[in-house]
């Protein structure tokens, strides 16, 4: 053993680390930029949104009909106008009538799913055949249920282009998400509890009704809050469905079957006008969709953080 | 799950009368509701393109380059237009969203700590959460203006546009994924890496990814399927040109964006274009079920068990 080699060699290590050293600070600075793409992205899309929204977005806005003049929606000219200023409103009653709609057919069919799927089921080959269905049509795309929804209810069943048709539709399309969230939350209750049901010589449906949900209904309301926040933003299905896009009063909430207005479906036809002060209105609508949006994923995240603390 | 020490599931306790066996069967038909969804959607898709194949033949839909159905004069019938502006919407926001997701993944997995990774994971899945029509109008009102900065040429509607927005739509899918199954891959293993001298570059690259290769293939088979299906955001962004092109900043017109197209019409039922939409509808469903199928298929067939 030579001293002289030695160090040779050992300079030799030194470099070969100090270049591993080197790589490894490129590669996470690469990982580093690569997350801040996805950071940048968001900044950059509420920012333009926000920007171009500024100055048009007012209370006449919120409780006007559309128009067809760009002229209609701008503040500056709402003093000298024969129609009225131009705003959101069918759409904006329209859409909250379409999700409560929504709401209310994917409580029952989602959560009774979820029930039969978690509590019933016993292990067959017909029931891992639903659930790997039940996976698979979430990731149907959401302009194929808006095809299910022209064909089956607009024409087959004749409810014409109408709320209930597009509720319906978005129920579907949300049903997968909201039994899987629902089913979850029952998952998350503890076995003892069901024992203890049983061992007081309650019924399965008794121990469903009286121990199971109650304590799983927290859980459930999240996810079918979330849900309904992904169907109030589509706007393919309800498209294919055919909501309306001029409607100058909101839908009847006593005649489900009429036409109906959806802020998201009148956001794309303000998008796609071809004069650019419609860009304006159309960023206005989106904030309007996006606080809605907002307050929703609030209420889900308030309702789990006041009841899931428990365990 | 819940009948692993003592049988609770169905028959033993279900001793209850009328009512019980009621909400049996109705908690039942609730479940097969879904089923019965799949078939109906297959059902009208086929019934649907059954129709427009009865007056085009299935030669010409699979093989032409034009695609005109509504021409009054010569339509064309070839649904490659419609594929090709799909495929550039899909391999454009792949090449966006693979390399920036799957980084991302490795950041959040290997290097973050607790504290970085609980405010930057929930800020990335709010990206998913947008409204698609939110996309299509960030496309127009800035990413095609930054792109006619840049080339000047290029029109309001172009595919490039159209490929990075639903790029950035579909980051937080391969991301949150990925970062799933990089996560779930044991310390044992990065450890013993470690005790051979390994650097953290090495430790990521060639541990940590290959280990959980199945998962980080099974995110990027969903996010692309979720591309070929994004709807709104194409619509405005890329345009309503049908046509062959290999200029990304060209105007191209993707299957979906004609659905959009004839939705936004008012197509009589029994009219060819009404017709199309099925067939359309039917082509599209049949490459994300794939998609989906084989998704799962290679996350159950490859999946590393580690105890």
């Amino acid at each position: 053993m030579s001293a002289p080699t030695e160090s040779e060699e050992f300079e030799f290590d030194g470099t070969s680390i100090k270049r591993k050293r080197q790589i490894g600070r490129v590669f996470l600075g690469l990982c580093v930029g690569a997350t801040m793409v996805g950071i940048v992205a968001l900044v950059a899309l509420l920012l333009d949104v926000l920007v171009e929204a500024w100055g048009w977005l007012t209370w006449e806005f919120l409780t006007y009909p559309p128009s067809q003049l760009v002229e209609n929606y701008n503040p500056a000219n709402y003093g000298d106008l024969p129609t009225g200023p131009g705003g959101i409103y069918p759409a904006l009653v329209g859409s909250i009538y379409l999700i409560s709609l929504t709401a209310i057919f994917t409580l029952v069919l989602g959560v009774g799913a979820a029930i039969y799927l978690e509590e019933y089921a016993p292990d067959t080959r017909l029931t891992q055949f639903i659930e790997a269905n039940i996976s698979n049509l979430a990731g149907v795309p959401s302009i194929v249920y808006g095809l299910l929804g022209l064909a089956m209810f607009v024409r087959a069943l004749h409810t014409g282009a109408s709320l209930i048709a597009g509720a319906l539709t978005l129920t579907l399309l949300i049903l997968p998400i909201v039994i899987v969230s629902s089913q979850e939350a029952l998952r998350a209750v503890p076995d003892s509890m069901r024992r203890a049901s049983y061992g007081s010589g309650a019924t399965k449906w008794q121990t469903v009704r009286n121990v199971v949900l109650p304590e799983a209904v927290p859980g459930i309301m999240t996810g079918i809050i979330l849900s309904l926040s992904r169907a109030i933003g589509e706007t393919a299905p309800i498209l294919m469905v055919g909501a309306a896009t001029s409607m100058f009063a909101p839908p009847e909430v006593t005649d489900p079957t009429g036409p109906f207005a959806a802020m998201p479906m009148q956001i794309f036809e303000w998008a796609s006008l071809p004069e650019g002060d419609f860009q304006h209105v159309a960023a206005a609508g989106i904030v309007v969709l996006l606080a809605i949006l907002l307050l929703m994923n609030a209420v889900a995240i308030f309702i789990r953080n006041r009841y899931d603390r428990r365990g | 799950m819940s009948s692993d020490s003592i049988d609770l599931s169905r028959s033993t306790n279900d001793v209850g009368g009328l009512g019980d066996r009621f909400a049996h069967y109705v908690f039942f038909g609730c479940a097969l509701v879904t089923v019965a969804t799949t078939v109906a959607i297959i059902a009208v898709l086929v019934n649907g393109a059954l129709d427009f194949f009865s007056e085009v033949s299935l030669l010409e839909y699979l093989t032409s380059t034009n695609w005109s159905p509504r021409a009054t004069d010569d339509p064309g019938f070839g649904v490659l237009p419609l594929v090709w502006g799909t495929l550039m919407i899909t391999v454009g926001s792949a090449l966006v969203a693979i390399p920036v997701g799957t980084l991302t993944a490795i950041y959040l997995s290997e290097y973050a700590d607790q504290r970085v990774r609980k405010t930057v994971k929930p800020t990335l899945e709010v990206l998913a959460g947008i409204p698609t029509i939110v996309y299509g109008f960030f496309a127009l009102s800035f990413i095609t203006p930054v792109i006619q900065f840049f080339f000047p040429e290029t029109g309001t509607f172009n595919a490039a546009s159209g490929a990075i927005v639903v790029g950035v739509m579909i980051i937080p899918m391969v991301s949150s994924l990925s970062e799933d199954a990089m996560s779930s891959v044991p310390d044992s293993l990065r450890n013993a890496a470690y005790g051979l001298g390994a650097t953290k570059f090495e430790v990521s690259t060639q541990v940590v990814v290959p280990a959980s290769l199945s998962g980080i293939l099974a995110a990027y088979i969903l996010a692309i399927s979720r591309a070929i299906g994004e709807t709104m955001a194409v619509a405005l962004a890329a345009g309503a040109l049908s046509q062959i092109t290999t200029n990304p900043l060209d105007e191209v017109q993707t299957m979906t964006a004609f659905m959009v197209e004839i939705g936004t019409g008012d197509a009589s039922v029994g009219s060819i274009g009404y017709q199309s939409l099925f067939a359309i509808g039917l082509t599209l469903f049949i490459m994300t079920f794939t998609m989906n199928i084989g998704s799962m298929w290679i996350r159950s067939r490859y999946r590393e068990e580690y105890e």
